[in-house]
């Protein structure tokens, strides 16, 4: 019988695929909404996975996240080096300059001043030239982002001078990096220089990165230096969630990508509703035979299951594949870089799926229970 | 006519119904469209019931079949009252021991005509391709087995109607109900469908009753029972005079 529910739905091409279009749809919608929207809010947390070193990242207590912090005054740096189970300790400035581009426009960037003997503080990978270029005068390092802003594709911006707050500075390596959340362009340079490139405060220390002596555990070095320096000490983790947390409280994203997975729920809803309705509408004279004949409503409801399971899994499967051809075929684009699908989102959608067919079944199933056995006569 | 007294059945009838009434809910009043129908309905025989429009004859075979409560009443069908059971095995019992044959043929439009005639085996849970072979059968003794491969829509109206016959009659059900058979067919296709029938359908263990108003097709019966608003007022061989 489930193989006769089968071909009575894709023997109607129509509704078919109709089916399929709204099951596929509603699971792109959701699946692709939703990825986008966990890729989009983990850069908030980009500034501390592009220092992989760093274990614990030491900071003014009112600084929030990588990109809004308060500096601290130098000798905290000593401090925190005293402070037992830190290896070592190095200074990390954060901060934000103007550029003039060579045709003349001005744009705002983020310039980051790693460890002057380590370079810790840079990304892990380098898409072009040596992270020693770093050592070279008025050298800096552009994020990968930042070229593709600055610079036409089939331009080579190595060896290019940027005019930096009115200081002189030579780009002459590119960072493998994980784009801001803003899309900040990112110019990377020793600590020394950066210190020149940024107008002058007083205090010009925006964290001091920490790296952990062998068998302490992150967290009771950070707890550690809080209790011994009364600044603020977060790990890795703690930070990165930290710079989540900041972009998912101080933006309308959750709001906005929650009110399209949820109309992606909905359409699915609407679609797969009215064609599972019509479809069953358009064939409950044969299952008013059926009945009839002899075919319980124990069947009946499993023959319709059948079809929902069907229509189910092709949409889904169709949906899935259509994110992840949209997740590649964008991938080239920066905004998209590094963009994956975590696996709990398709669980997710394919939990949406079951619902919308859970409930469009169920309230399409009615009519063809309703049904008289006695109505074939009529 | 036949005399029958209340609660008494024969226990060679097909269909032993006593009492039958049946009331339809129409907005605020209760019409009741079959009043206290006693009949017997015997193997071996092609039974007509006929009537105006409106008489009541659907709902009499279809309380008769099993496929409506009556108001008031009861039926055995080969000796088993069929409203005392549960609802599946009521449903078990039709789909064990009646076959239906309906105006609207209500074939099932995206499988092939062997697949539909062998529906009641495929639900009686028989292997397709076995069912399918037994349909097949059945189609060539209906003359249509050279096209068990195609779709319904790809036949003639009383090619389908032929195949819904087959559908009727694949699991050997010992009562076949008939509903208008020929009433979507040109008088020819509906007499070739009538004789078919009798053919393959009557048998000395299997009752066949048929619901028509074609009188292009009364002198087929064996027995003629007529109805006129709710009640039987003729029960013989041939139609009263008159009609
Ligand atoms: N489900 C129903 N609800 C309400 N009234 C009904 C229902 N089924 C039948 N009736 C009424 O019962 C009466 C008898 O109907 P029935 O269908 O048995 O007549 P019939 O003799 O088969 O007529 P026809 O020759 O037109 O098919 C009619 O007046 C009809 O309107
Ligand atoms: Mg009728």
């Amino acid at each position: 019988m489930l193989w006769i529910a089968i071909r009575m739905l894709t023997g109607d091409a129509q509704k078919f695929y109709g089916l399929l279009f709204g099951i596929g749809f509603s699971t792109l919608l959701i699946t692709q909404q939703m990825t986008i929207f966990v890729n989009l809010v983990e850069r908030g947390a980009s500034g501390v996975y592009n220092a992989p070193e760093a274990e614990v990242w030491v900071m003014d207590p009112v600084s929030r996240t990588t990109d809004v912090s308060y500096a601290m005054p130098a000798t905290a740096l000593d401090r925190v080096r005293s402070v037992k189970g830190v290896e070592w300790a190095v200074p990390h400035l954060r901060a934000v300059a103007n550029v003039r581009t060579k045709d003349g426009d001005l744009e705002g960037v983020a310039v980051i001043g790693v460890d002057d003997a380590t370079l810790i503080g840079l990304p892990e990978r380098m898409k072009e030239g040596d992270k020693s270029v770093l050592f070279a005068p008025d050298s800096v390092v552009i994020d990968d982002t930042g070229t593709t802003r600055f610079f036409p594709p089939e331009q080579s911006p190595i060896g290019e001078r940027l005019e930096l707050n009115d200081q002189r500075a030579v780009i002459r390596g590119i960072a493998d990096a994980i784009p801001s959340f803003t899309s900040t362009v990112v110019l990377y340079t020793r600590y020394s220089n950066a210190l020149n490139f940024v107008p002058g405060t007083r205090n010009r220390l925006s964290f001091v990165l920490v790296g952990v002596s062998e068998g302490e555990t992150p967290e009771a070095v950070a707890a550690r230096i809080e209790a011994a320096t009364g600044l603020q000490a977060q790990t890795r983790e703690e930070f990165s969630q930290a710079g989540v947390n900041f972009i998912i409280e101080n933006t309308g994203i959750p709001t906005n990508f929650g009110i399209t997975v949820f109309l992606g729920f909905v359409v699915g809803i609407a679609i797969v509703g009215l064609t599972f309705s019509l479809f069953l509408r358009d064939n409950i004279k044969q299952f008013g035979a059926l009945k009839a004949i002899g075919v319980t409503n124990a069947k009946i409801v499993q023959m319709v299951a059948a079809q929902a399971g069907l229509v189910g899994m092709i949409g889904y499967a169709l949906g899935v594949i259509g994110t992840v051809a949209f997740i590649r075929g964008f991938g080239a684009n920066p905004f998209f870089k590094g963009f994956y699908i975590p696996w709990q989102i398709p669980l997710i959608s394919l939990a949406a799926v079951v619902v919308i067919l859970a409930i469009t079944g169920l309230i399409a199933i009615r009519s063809v229970l309703k049904t008289e056995p006695a109505s074939v006569f009529r | 006519m036949e005399t029958t007294t209340s609660g008494n059945c024969a226990p060679e009838a097909a269909i032993c119904a006593r009492g039958i009434a049946r009331d339809f809910e129409a907005g605020q009043t209760t019409i009741r469209v079959l009043h206290g129908i006693d009949t017997d309905i015997r193997p071996g025989e092609l039974t007509y019931v006929v009537g105006e429009s409106g008489s009541g004859k659907t709902t009499l075979i279809s309380i008769m079949c099993g496929i409506l409560y009556p108001t008031e009443g009861e039926v055995k069908v080969f000796g088993t009252d069929i409203y005392s059971l549960t609802d599946t095995e009521l449903v078990n019992f039709r789909l064990k021991n009646i076959g239906f044959i309906f105006q609207q043929y209500n074939l099932i439009p995206s499988i092939d005509v062997a697949s539909n005639a062998a529906v009641p085996l495929i639900a009686q849970g028989m292997p397709r391709e076995q069912a399918r072979e037994k349909a097949k059968v059945l189609l060539d003794k209906l003359n249509i087995g050279n096209q068990a491969d195609k779709l319904p829509r790809q036949l003639s109206g009383g090619q389908q109607q032929r195949v819904a016959i087959a559908r009727a009659l694949v699991h050997e059900p010992r009562l076949v109900v008939c509903d208008e058979p020929t009433a979507a067919l040109d008088a020819s296709s509906g007499r070739r469908v009538m004789d078919l029938l009798r053919e393959v359908a009557v048998a000395p263990d299997r009752a066949c009753i048929i619901v028509t108003h074609d009188n292009r097709i009364f002198d087929l019966a064996d027995r003629i029972i007529v109805l006129e608003d709710g009640r039987i007022t003729h029960d013989g061989k041939e139609m009263p005079d008159g009609h």
